[in-house]
């Protein structure tokens, strides 16, 4: 379709001081939405880069311009967020730096708000720290190899549907939308991409047990809130991570902890 | 300053197992009373500060993104070389250092790429056995595919996202090291300058994003994985993020810059589509295997396209030139890529060219897709036609996909022994901040391999034989180096946030960096000439002058602010934006992705000159202002035979 101009409201949060966290709960840095009204926008613009005309039109007037998460702009790093019009990521099934502003014709006020979640406080505006992620995999989402192993990659073939499943799970960025979409902001679908991926690989077989369980009890240490199975987060996972993760995990929880030699 | 490239003795394919036995080790137990920084958590990076806390060192690692995880090495698509000759095709050692040397058009050093060429097959062992799920065949083994400038199948892939899946593997295991307390990360925190103590390097200075703070770091070694410099065009494929601060910062406290005029431009990009365009989109070489490049041989016939009148599938079969493999015909469309983006922009410059503005050329997958059926080509490539579909809104499966050439990759950088250590003692460069593997051009697929094989299985071993030989004391960061480093870094904060700068009515840092880009594409882009680099440097010089006179900031250094975290990079790619130019007009021939329009042979392709510049030009910085000292390393060739790079 050809290229458009558009004209619309934009609702930004902006929030200067950031959240604390004090025992375990969240104390929110105070912030509003302010309002700024946004003209001759191309349809062929991505969302981020609307963003950057409004921020070096603020920047112009010696205002603050609005601090926001991105990298590369290719759907890839995970460092975009966004709560955009009741979505996160927005309404494509997407990452935001590739939302284009083709999907807002005829659309009159947007509404941009951060990340959601008592393990991700707000930094600043739009940014949300997103710590808690690295901590889950700290906990046990790896191999441990040491730099230096002396076994040739062919060694062990992998079924090809085992490698691409794995694979699939593997294709997680951690943006965090699947725990900005879950109205308990819960943390599943993220742990089980990991968990799965090394599940599924022979090469993670030997720490299978104490990794889920490692990282599930990390997960609960963020405060993240439990999975009711609603689906929110696959349907709005912009790398169209699926549900069979989470009950694969499940799975290998259970298992763990029916076999755990850490009781 | 004699420049000392350190390559041991012996024949080529004995010189790493030598070095690596006369090298000194620290042993195991003194380990813990070093501290060594890492700057940076992409794959040289996360893979140097794993090995290096696995070897029992005390690491700090920084990043200036939420978490290492997100390096722009995470955007890498296409895949990653390695020797292993598993499709048993007449690959080895050697012939993947000789396609290096030569896709580098003989402007790298033979020790180095030898050692890359060698240490490539462990990486993939490393890789798999971290869980990484390369892409396998139906028999449970890896895949392979074909890459530019190489004629044997050698790149292992994860679909299209294999920069992806290797940050994570090294990421998994930083991430390992840092529960067990031998790595602490520092995310959100910019490096802005290096500390040098009595000659050596001894620690850094960051600024904190978030809270604005600026913090001394003291260690016995520091090492640079910082990336390359290809924002300084303002538009590249790189992360927005990507920056040179960090080896500029270098350069300046004495580190010398090694070819800074090397970059390359890709051949397949998502095209420019206005000016309010951030960043433009790159689309892998791994689609040349599939994808033909063609234009329309006809002018009017492009003509129609640019007006909208006609579409790709309106031109016959008979009317298109399928320029690459008319030219290249051994190579086809899977020439190098800096003879690829040239022969682009010739048939654009013809007026040839396609899509409303006529700088793009077709990559089509109609003969593709009618071979081996659609399926098989979204099974390859999904990920990245989907991408390709987002941003134009055409479906490719149906229309060929627009393309044109984009900056990419820089192959200049830190200049560094065969060590990876820089001028600066115990200062190290990784990855692509270095400049030392690639000559004149990289070879697609080789930045990954680089970058890992630096950070896996070079680092641990050249840093151990620097640290065995120095005391394991401590310098506090008290220490007046510290101070005085410290000091200068809050004296030009306070400078670009002064009421000169908030008050001010001049350009903001994005139209600066945006005009800058302009300059360098313009007259520092895929060809050059002397005239036009001289002006360039004129016009850089005046940009720098007003920056510093006018651009317009806003905030606080006590907060995250995004407009002072621009400026502050955008003030360095000021500088080297003048040291490319000043590279690219002392270089009088043309080589890999250096292309000076006086120097080139009858069929337009580049002429080398051997006998005067098969150097290394390393320059020296003299002050914001100065002239440049310009120091040679000569490139000598034992193995190989310099011959004009073929691909026809
Ligand atoms: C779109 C794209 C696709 C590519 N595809 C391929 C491919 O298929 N195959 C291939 O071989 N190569 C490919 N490349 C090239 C390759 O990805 C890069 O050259 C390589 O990943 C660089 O890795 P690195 O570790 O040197 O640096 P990077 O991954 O760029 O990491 C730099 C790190 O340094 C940190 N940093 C930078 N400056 C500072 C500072 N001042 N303070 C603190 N931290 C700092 C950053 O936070 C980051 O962690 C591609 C490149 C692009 C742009
Ligand atoms: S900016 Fe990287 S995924 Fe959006």
């Amino acid at each position: 379709m050809a290229e458009e101009l558009l004209n619309f409201k934009l609702h930004v949060w902006r929030q200067a001081k950031a959240d604390k966290k004090v025992n375990g709960s969240l104390q929110s840095g105070g912030g509003k939405m302010v309002t700024y009204p946004m003209k001759d926008i191309s349809t062929d613009m991505s969302f981020l880069e609307m963003l950057d005309i409004l921020n070096e039109d603020l920047l112009r007037k010696g205002e603050e311009p609005v601090a926001f998460d991105h990298d590369c702009r290719e759907g890839i790093c995970g460092m975009c967020s966004l709560y955009i019009n009741g979505h996160p990521h927005g309404p494509e099934q997407t990452t935001t730096c590739q939302l284009h502003m083709r999907s807002f014709r005829g659309v009159k006020d947007i509404y941009v708000e951060p990340w959601r979640a008592k393990a991700f406080p707000v930094v600043k505006d739009l940014v949300v720290d997103r710590g808690a992620f690295d901590r889950i995999i700290q906990a046990g989402g790896f191999i441990s190899v040491n730099t230096g192993v002396n076994v040739d990659a062919n060694e062990i073939p992998i079924p090809k549907e085992i490698a691409d499943m794995a694979m699939d799970a593997a294709t997680c960025i951690g943006c965090g939308a699947c725990v900005a979409a879950c109205k308990n902001a819960s943390a599943m679908l993220f742990v089980s991409a990991k968990v799965s991926q090394l599940a599924l690989l022979p090469q993670g077989y030997a720490e299978r047990k104490t990794r889920v369980e490692k990282m599930v009890a990390q997960m609960d240490a963020e405060g993240f809130g439990s999975c009711t199975n609603t689906g929110a987060c696959e349907a709005e996972c912009p790398k169209e991570i699926s549900l069979t993760n989470i009950a694969r995990m499940n799975r290998e929880y259970l298992f763990a902890k029916l076999t755990s030699d850490n009781v | 300053m004699k420049l000392d490239a350190k390559i041991p003795e012996g024949p080529l394919a004995e010189k790493w197992s030598k070095h690596k036995f006369n090298m000194k080790l620290v042993n195991p137990a003194n380990k813990r009373k070093y501290d060594v920084i890492v700057v940076g958590s992409g794959l040289a990076g996360a893979a140097a500060a794993a090995s290096l806390g696995e070897l029992g060192y005390n690491v700090k690692c920084f990043c200036f993104q939420d978490s290492p995880r997100r390096a722009h090495s995470i955007a890498a698509q296409g895949g990653i070389n390695a020797a292993k000759n598993y499709q048993n095709d007449g690959d080895s050692i050697y012939r993947l250092f000789y396609d290096t040397i030569k896709g580098g058009d003989y402007r790298a050093r033979e020790a180095n790429v030898y050692r890359l060429a060698e240490v490539s097959v462990n990486i993939i062992d490393q890789c798999v056995a971290q869980g990484v799920p390369f892409a396998r065949e139906y028999g449970g083994l890896l895949a392979n595919r074909s890459f530019g400038g190489a004629q044997v199948s050698r790149t292992f892939y994860a679909k299209g996202q294999t920069g992806q899946q290797l940050l994570l593997g090294a990421y998994s295991a930083l991430s390992r090291q840092i529960a067990a307390g031998k790595v602490k990360m520092y995310t959100r925190s910019e490096m802005l300058d290096v500390v040098v103590v009595e000659g050596k390097a001894r620690g850094i200075i960051t600024r904190n994003l978030v809270t604005g703070q600026i913090e001394s770091h003291s260690a016995h070694a520091v090492l640079l994985c910082t990336g390359g410099y290809g924002n300084v065009f303002f538009l590249s494929t790189n992360a927005m993020g990507s920056n040179v601060t960090a080896a500029w910062r270098a350069h300046r406290k004495g580190a010398l810059f090694g070819n800074p005029c090397y970059t390359q431009i890709h051949p397949t990009c998502i095209p420019v589509s206005g000016d309010h365009q951030s960043k433009l989109t790159l689309m892998s070489e791994s689609l040349r295997n599939d994808g033909r490049v063609w234009v329309p041989k006809k002018v009017e016939d492009a003509q129609a396209i640019q007006k909208g009148l006609k579409t790709a599938n309106d031109i016959k079969e008979e009317d298109r030139d399928y320029f690459l493999e008319r030219k290249y015909p051994s190579f086809g469309n899977l020439a190098p890529r800096d003879i690829s983006s040239r022969n682009a922009k010739t048939v654009c410059d013809e007026g040839k060219g396609v899509g409303n503005t006529g700088l793009a050329v077709y990559l089509d997958f109609a003969d593709a897709i009618k071979r081996d059926g659609e399926a098989t080509i979204r099974a390859k490539y999904g990920n990245l036609f989907d991408m390709y579909e987002k941003i134009v809104d055409e479906n490719p499966y149906k229309m060929p996909m627009k393309i044109y050439p984009a900056v990419h990759y820089t192959m200049g950088g830190l200049w560094v022994d065969y060590n990876l250590m820089t001028t600066i003692p115990g200062l190290y460069a990784l990855g692509e901040a270095n400049f030392s593997d690639h000559g004149a051009n990289r070879l697609g697929a080789s930045a990954l391999m680089q970058g890992l094989a630096d950070g896996y299985f070079v680092i641990p071993y050249t840093l151990g034989d620097y640290l065995a030989q120095m005391p394991a004391t401590k310098i506090p960061t008290d220490h007046p180096e510290f101070q005085k480093a410290e000091a200068e870094i809050k004296a030009q904060i306070a400078e670009l946030l002064s009421d000169k700068h908030t008050k001010s009515n001049g350009k903001t840092v994005d139209e600066y960096h945006k005009e800058l880009g302009k300059i360098m594409w313009d007259y520092c882009g895929m060809s050059r000439n002397a005239d036009g680099l001289k002006f360039a440097r004129e016009r850089i010089r005046e940009l720098r002058t007003n920056f510093w006179n006018d651009v317009k900031t806003v905030g606080n250094n006590e907060e995250l602010n995004i407009t002072l975290e621009k400026a502050l990079r955008v003030a360095d790619f000021l500088e080297l934006g003048e040291l490319m130019v000043i590279d690219a007009l002392d270089r009088e021939e043309s080589c890999g992705g250096h292309f000076r329009e006086e120097y080139q042979t009858e069929e337009g392709e580049a002429k080398r000159n051997d006998a005067n510049y098969a150097y290394v030009a390393a320059w020296q910085y003299n002050g914001r202002d100065e002239d440049y000292t310009l120091h040679k390393e000569d490139l000598i060739f034992e193995n190989v035979k310099l011959t004009q790079r073929s691909y026809k």
